[in-house]
């Protein structure tokens, strides 16, 4: 592969790249998943996966079918990802006036 | 050497969205993250743009911008003692998740950039999809729009049910 294939890839935006940046994205995404003490930027780690999930139904979409099917699953997946962030957001609000802590290594009781 | 706008929008959506998505991870303070993450709603619906997906774009904007960031941020604030502590906020198991994620990016880069996809020669040239949208849900996906009706509802009650202050014990 020369320069030149390199530079003639990078001057055409396709599936490749979008696929790419949604990869990154969702390793960034499950990196906060796995490392942050924080419970809300857990959630703000699974935000951003679902985002990754939502660039590659797109992509798919726009690239290889053609068709509408992917957009609507990505609708799904927006008004699942509304959901799940007001449902957890409430747990996190009651683990805090239980815990008065939201750190998720500290909330181990059950394992007591 | 020409560069076309496509590119340069694609190019620059792209490094608005990683730039921040990687703040969003490894910013310590975490009002510095929400507000990263929001660059990052906007550089995906800049992506979804792209992909001729403006109602989807749109959808984003008023969801995750206007409805989960600000949840996430009053989040935030309710949950954190914004007065007197630094929000300053820890990491664990830094890193066996290093090396857990960063085989997952190789796996998922090497997968996504050596395959060879079917690529369609789509149509060029951006049209309304709302319509089109409509039409689906209503048609061919109007049993998982009614399921989706019936969980947003539930879970709005059940989120309600779970935050309130309980006055006594019942």
């Amino acid at each position: 592969m020369t320069v030149a294939d390199i530079l003639q890839w990078l001057q055409t935006p396709g599936l490749n790249h979008f696929l790419l940046i949604s990869g990154v994205l969702f390793s960034l995404g499950v990196f906060a998943i796995l490392t942050r003490r924080n419970a809300i930027m857990v959630l703000m780690g699974i935000e951003l996966v679902l985002n990754a999930a939502n660039i590659n139904f797109l992509a798919f979409s726009r690239y290889t079918t053609g068709t509408l099917d992917g957009q609507v699953f990505a609708i799904f997946v927006i008004i699942l990802a509304a959901a799940e962030a007001a449902i957890a957001l409430a747990i996190v609000l009651n683990i805090y006036q239980n815990f008065n802590s939201v750190n998720i290594d500290e909330i181990n009781q059950l394992k007591d | 050497m020409t560069i076309d706008l496509f590119t340069l929008a694609f190019y620059l959506f792209a490094l608005v969205t990683l730039v921040s998505g990687a703040v969003v991870v490894f910013s310590k303070n975490i009002i510095y993250s929400a507000f990263a993450l929001l660059f990052t709603f906007f550089g995906v619906a800049g992506l979804y743009v792209l992909l001729m997906a403006d109602f989807i774009a749109i959808t984003q904007l008023m969801i995750y911008v206007g409805g989960i960031l600000v949840l996430l941020l009053f989040g935030v604030m309710l949950t954190t003692k914004v007065i007197n502590v630094d929000m300053r906020t820890g990491t664990i198991q830094t890193l066996p998740a290093v090396l857990v994620v960063s085989a997952l990016a190789g796996v998922l880069v090497g997968v996504f950039w050596s395959t060879d996809w079917i690529v369609s020669p789509a149509a060029v040239g951006f049209e309304k999809t709302a319509p089109r949208i409509g039409e689906m849900l209503l048609s061919s996906y109007l049993l998982p729009f009614e399921i989706a009706s019936v969980v947003l509802l539930v879970a709005l009650v059940g989120a309600a049910m779970i935050a309130r202050r309980e006055k006594k014990a019942l």
